[in-house]
């Protein structure tokens, strides 16, 4: 397996959507090749710090503003 | 954070289903209760989107408004969350094309860009890396990092790997076909990689304080 092809894989390695086959055959490749292996690291780690960490945060003061205008015009059938 | 589980057992119906039963036949409390179950997620969306808090605010009370009154529309072949996010995701575009008339916006061109489709950066990253920033920090790094990506591949790496939105769902919501959708969220995810491995990398310790070096 070449890195091209192995790349074409990291989404399936990642999401666990691969067969036991394809995975021994990725597994093979990453034994030998120290850049796919970090590409599939940090690729996972990158998307755990976005999965663990919310850059959008809505402050309770805003969420109650926006959620009682909505109930009160959904209770004028908006 | 919250993120979307699947249901594992698929003969059981959806937990929203009753809920939107309810509200059809008139119980408001229980809208009230599937918009605090989904308005941290649509909020984000919308700040993905429109990278703007105001707008975000407007469609956040649009998008809702707008799924109440269309809720007899809703015909439960989806589920409610990505019916919602689809009517959120079209409002987001519709703000973006205000703040810039004129141009067009959209999310379903296909963007051709070699960006990211070859890792360059290969060097590891320190161990746990996000600690070496504060939390303030860290959320800067991440929001201008995913502020760099075109808003097709933003959409789509929210909906799956931060909401955790299947891949058919996230076609769904944004009107993309199944392999549109995977080949975004690839260069995606490596785009982001590739950005973030500026901050992140495993630093080299000067060979002078007598400390070796694990780097390659």
């Amino acid at each position: 397996m070449t890195c091209t092809e192995f790349l074409a894989m990291l989404d399936d390695m990642i999401d666990n959507t691969v067969t036991r086959e394809m995975r021994a055959d990725l597994q093979e490749h990453l034994r030998g090749c120290e850049h796919c292996e970090v590409t599939l690291n940090t690729t996972r780690k990158t998307i755990e710090i976005y999965r663990s960490h919310e850059i959008y945060e809505m402050p309770p003061t805003l969420r109650d503003r926006l959620h009682k205008a909505i109930m009160e015009r959904c209770k004028k059938g908006c | 954070m919250a993120t979307i589980q699947s249901i594992a057992n698929e003969n059981e119906p959806h937990p929203d289903v009753a809920l939107v039963e309810r509200v059809k036949n008139g119980d408001i409390s229980a809208y009230d209760e599937l918009v605090r179950k989904y308005d941290r997620q649509i909020f984000r969306i919308a700040q993905h989107i429109t990278q703007n808090r105001e707008d975000a605010e407007d469609v956040m009370q649009d998008a809702f408004l707008k799924a109440y009154e269309k809720l007899d529309q809703f015909q439960g072949n989806s589920k409610f969350y990505t019916w919602l996010v689809r009517i959120a995701v079209n409002e987001s575009l519709m703000r973006l094309r205000k703040r810039r008339t004129g141009k067009m916006v959209s999310i379903d061109e296909d963007i051709e860009t070699d960006e990211g489709s070859v890792p360059r950066d290969l060097a590891d990253w320190a161990p746990d890396p996000e600690q070496n920033y504060t939390q303030a920090e860290l959320a800067d790094i991440l929001r201008k990092t995913i502020q760099g990506l075109p808003p097709g591949f933003r959409v789509v790496f929210v909906l799956r790997d931060v909401d955790g939105l299947s891949t058919e769902e996230t076609a769904e919501s944004l009107g993309l076909s199944v392999p549109a959708v995977k080949s975004r969220l690839l260069r995606a995810r490596l785009q982001l990689r590739e950005r973030l491995a500026r901050y992140f990398k495993r630093k080299k310790v000067p060979r002078e304080k007598g400390v070796k070096s694990d780097v390659h």
